[in-house]
């Protein structure tokens, strides 16, 4: 962490294309997937269920299943190095210390038969060479630090005798304990209820600002992922749509499925009224459609979307993929 | 506004017993469910808000009589629930009908989903297996469903289609009101879109009444009439969404609403003491069941709170002509 000069991004995934074979032919999870996380920089990566959110930052972490995905073109760098060549020991290595994931549902990520307290100094032992009684001291303040109250009582309980929302906030103290260079947060607050979510979301963010870590946020809820992120990245069907600062996403969306997305909210409508959805499914990713995936269910779809579109960065640092915003051309300002 | 309430739901309670002790008593009480008053009309939707845990789901699995309570009365058009019996209970039952959360768990994978829609028909009896057929075909266009969808199994189905084959069965009996369990928290939001479009299109065309449970506050307040904010088992606030949601008076309705990710505002800063947990429902608190959590309690506070009219407790507390009317009401003597 010393060179200043080339700091590395904390991850970057180039042009990444990834399928899972099947008998019924493989599936194409990702397809020419680019995300840049900067240092310090809190991403957040949007879509709905099976867009290739999560397949995105597993593949980054090596977490998917060895032998039963192929990643077909493009490459991973977190901090500069490739995971995909790394062994199983310099994986244990920089999994925690370098890069840690926050899950979904935290009971399924701790050990119900251990103690959170035990399972708090083991992560932190793994990675630092300190004894059991300063890990100890160590574990307790970062639980004080996610609000906790007692931190003690809770480093003698086992994780069934913890509230879900205690339970998360567990979870993201072991993510944070060693310091990582980048957090992934897959849908962190998705099993959570909204007073919680907030106090979470504030937790992650102060968190990471304070010490400089860099976050991918992933959730299929747009509005929380606006609450902390800098940066979005729009996701669907295995190809990233928009990406751009959060505000500028937002207030001006390119791309019709986010457009779409944005207006199936019922926050901006009046009560009653006619909610926008959008017509038709997700495609079979077996068997994708020519051009852009979100042809069949666009409107503005003309001949020129049988192809793919390539991804045009817009004024104000926003990109998007499509066809129709390449023919206006228009400058987008940020402001508008 | 006069019309005769389609259900009312007076002073219930639901208890369970807790941990029972060596010789199978049990030695506590979770009080899921504390004295809950509460009217539909007909035509309207009732939403229930609350975080998880504060007894939503308990009240309405009671209303519909999946879950015995342990005291109160739910009247249905008029009648007793508790006081009719036979054929007379059969009817009434029948008036209401329930729509899960997970679609997935609440069919049966092994049957067609004509079979599936038509299944409460099929348990009433007195149908043939064409008429029943007839039924699923009216029932499965209502809710946007094709015909040829109708001899298929509902793992072919995806979640939205799943939900909606849900609505179609608690539809086939013609009632009149329909329990809504968080119908579309485990669908994407184009999804729910969709769900959400068909229940108020349903709701204009046979002039259904809703009782809604969701934790999504922008959607209670985009669907619902009336709302009713539920905290341990106990309704805190209650009266019409844009009343409740514009202004509201209980502390603890204020703290949800701050809690609300929206795309408007970034992420609010809510003192770090208001995100605590609802307190253990074993043993329910003396007073104020939000005490613990409120930053403006006071000695009042120890005393048990009734629910009141905003407009009885602040006279000169401005209120939106919305909450005169629609009697706006709140359990909170500071409020």
């Amino acid at each position: 962490m010393t060179d200043t000069a080339m700091k590395p991004h904390a991850l970057s995934i180039e042009n990444l294309s990834l399928e899972f074979p099947t008998y019924g032919g493989a599936v194409k999870a990702l397809d020419g997937v680019t995300i840049q996380v900067g240092n310090a920089e809190i991403v957040g990566l949007v879509g709905e269920s099976g867009c290739g959110k999560s397949v995105s930052t597993m593949a980054a972490t090596r977490l998917l299943p060895e032998g039963r995905y192929r990643i077909t073109q493009g490459s991973i760098r977190l901090f500069g190095r490739d995971p995909t060549v790394m062994s199983d020991e310099e994986l244990q290595q920089v999994r925690g210390k370098l890069v840690s994931t926050i899950f979904q549902e935290p009971m399924n990520a701790l050990n119900p038969t251990i103690r959170i307290g035990k399972q708090l100094v083991g992560v932190i032992r793994r990675h630092e060479a300190i004894s059991r009684r300063a890990a100890e001291t160590v574990a307790s303040n970062i639980l004080s630090d996610m609000l906790i109250p007692q931190p003690s009582r809770i480093m003698q309980a086992y994780p069934f005798e913890l509230s879900g929302g205690m339970r998360q906030r567990v979870l993201i103290a072991m993510a944070f304990s060693c310091n990582p260079g980048l957090i992934i947060a897959d849908e962190p607050t998705t099993a959570l209820d909204v007073t919680v979510q907030a106090a979470i979301l504030r937790l992650i963010q102060g968190r990471a600002r304070r010490t400089g870590t860099s976050v991918v946020f992933i959730s299929h809820n747009i509005a929380v992922v606006s609450q902390i992120c800098d940066r979005l990245y729009i996701m669907y069907a295995g190809r990233i749509v928009e990406s751009g600062p959060t505000r500028a996403v937002l207030d001006t969306p390119q791309h019709p499925y986010t457009r779409a997305l944005l207006r199936c909210l019922p926050e901006r409508v009046q009560p009653k009224a006619q909610l926008e959805s959008i017509p038709g499914t997700v495609p079979n990713l077996i068997d994708p459609p020519a051009g852009c995936f979100y042809r069949p269910r666009c409107q503005e779809a003309d001949e020129r979307c049988y192809a793919k579109p390539q991804s045009t960065t817009l004024a104000g640092g926003q990109a998007v993929a499509c066809w129709q915003r390449l023919k206006s051309q228009t400058p987008v300002s940020s402001e508008a | 506004m006069n019309a005769a309430p389609l259900l009312r739901v007076e002073n219930l309670t639901v208890r369970f017993p807790g941990a029972r002790n060596w010789f199978g008593r049990a030695m506590s009480e979770v009080h899921a469910v504390n004295n809950v008053d509460l009217v539909v009309l007909p035509g309207e939707s009732l939403g229930i808000v609350g975080e998880s845990g504060c007894g939503k789901s308990t009240l309405v699995q009671a209303v519909i009589g999946l879950i015995a309570p342990t005291s109160g009365r739910i009247v249905v058009e008029g009648h007793d629930f508790a006081a009719i019996s036979g054929r007379q209970k059969t009817e009434i039952r029948q008036k209401m009908q329930i729509v899960f959360q997970d679609p997935q768990s609440s069919l049966d994978p092994r049957l067609p989903v004509w079979r599936l829609i038509t299944e409460p028909l099929h348990i009433r009896g007195g149908m043939s297996t064409a008429a029943l057929r007839v039924r699923a075909r009216e029932l499965a266009v209502s809710v946007g469903l094709r015909v040829e969808h109708l001899d298929r199994l509902a793992h072919e189905f995806s979640g939205g289609q799943r939900q909606r084959i849900a609505i179609a069965r608690a539809l086939s009996t013609d009632p009149e009101l329909l329990i809504l369990d968080e119908p579309t928290s485990a669908l994407d939001v184009s999804v729910q879109a969709q769900i959400i479009n068909l229940l108020l299109k349903l709701q204009r065309e046979l002039g259904l009444s809703y009782l809604f449970i969701s934790h999504d506050v922008s959607l209670i307040r985009h669907f619902c009439d009336r709302v009713a904010v539920m905290y341990l088992g106990q309704i805190v606030e209650t009266g019409a969404s844009a009343a409740v949601f514009d202004h509201p008076a209980h502390p603890y309705t204020k703290t949800l609403l701050a809690s609300v990710p929206s795309l408007q505002n970034s992420l609010q800063e809510v003192d770090a003491s208001l995100t605590g947990e609802l307190p253990n429902n074993r043993r329910l608190p003396t007073g104020c069941y939000y005490r613990d959590r409120c930053l403006i309690s006071s000695a009042e506070c120890e005393k048990p709170q009734d629910l009141a009219t905003v407009a009885a407790i602040k006279p000169n507390f401005e209120i939106s002509r919305e909450a005169r009317i629609s009697d706006h009401k709140v359990r909170c003597i500071l409020a």
